[in-house]
């Protein structure tokens, strides 16, 4: 006779999490294809390639909301998804417990310094700066009256 | 009396001397999952770097410029495109991942979309590193 045990099998709580965090790479991962897609066709495909990446062409791209939104989305959706795939791995690979909460604990600070700097970065990014060296500003920052 | 020699009921069978054979293990459906494991964790080391070179835009445009010369040396434009490659197969075995999960027979086809899903690689990776052929060239000509 087949033994059959009533739902839930896991504690309710825990299974949500590891639910809500399958349904997280999923649903980032089809949205991180279109952004990323698109950041290295503009960035390396398009104009002259990565040759044309400095200070200017970010300068240019990050005085448009468009792409402040498109990097910050890119930032927060690509690090929790790349932070999650990291623990799924050291849950599978480190079975010492120490180690493994140690690795996970070194994954979240990470991750959460990284969103946090990359966020105030595009927020509080000024195109026509003050102390820039000659030549090294986007041309729009000429008309500009300091 | 009578002593009987014990019967042998079953015939020895040598142990595989390789791993033997599942329907998991040596395929299509074991070396998507190695490569969505290596290709991931390829991509968030690149990505913790990514992120704080381009934090450098916060502190002066010459310092920026500096660290993003370094990106433009062919060594650093070779680094470029098997980055490209392994988010390009990341990107199409994870929408595999997506259809075997929620498409109702994608579990039946995983195995013909894994090759699929190599044949849009072939074909995306063809057009780009050509591309970034050209612009490395380009680079070190001047």
């Amino acid at each position: 006779m087949a033994t059959t045990f009533d739902a839930p099998r896991t504690s309710a709580r825990r299974g949500n999490v590891e639910k809500w965090g399958w349904i997280y790479m999923r649903a980032s991962g089809v949205v991180l294809v279109v952004l990323i897609f698109g950041h290295l066709f503009i960035n390396l495909v398009a104009g002259e390639g990565v040759k044309q990446v400095d200070f200017a062409f970010i300068a240019g791209k990050w005085a448009s909301p468009f792409w402040q939104v498109w990097d910050g989305a890119m930032l927060w959706l690509a690090l929790i998804h790349g932070g999650n795939g990291m623990r799924t791995i050291t849950n599978d690979y480190v079975s010492n417990p120490t180690a493994n909460r140690l690795l996970k604990g070194a994954i979240l600070v990470a991750v959460a310094l990284l969103i946090l700097l990359g966020t105030l970065v595009i927020t509080t990014f000024d195109p026509c700066p003050p102390n820039a060296a000659p030549g090294t500003l986007p041309s729009f920052c000429s008309a500009l009256t300091r | 009396m009578v002593t009987l020699k014990p019967e042998r009921a079953t015939t020895r069978i040598p142990l595989p001397k390789a791993p033997a054979g599942t329907v998991y293990r040596g395929h299509e459906g074991m070396w998507s999952w190695v490569l969505h494991r290596i290709t991931g964790v390829a991509i968030f080391f690149f990505l913790l770097v990514h992120v704080l070179d381009t934090a450098l835009v916060r502190i002066s445009p010459q310092t920026y410029n500096g660290v993003i010369a370094t990106y433009k040396n062919p060594i650093m434009g070779l680094g470029e495109l098997f980055l490209v490659a392994a988010i390009v197969f990341h990107a199409f075995n994870g929408l595999r991942i997506i259809l075997i999960d929620f498409w109702s027979v994608g579990t039946k086809h995983q195995r013909a979309m894994f090759w699929i899903v190599i044949a849009l690689w072939i074909i995306t990776m063809a057009g780009f590193a050509p591309r970034q052929l050209m612009v490395i060239i380009s680079e070190v000509s001047g």
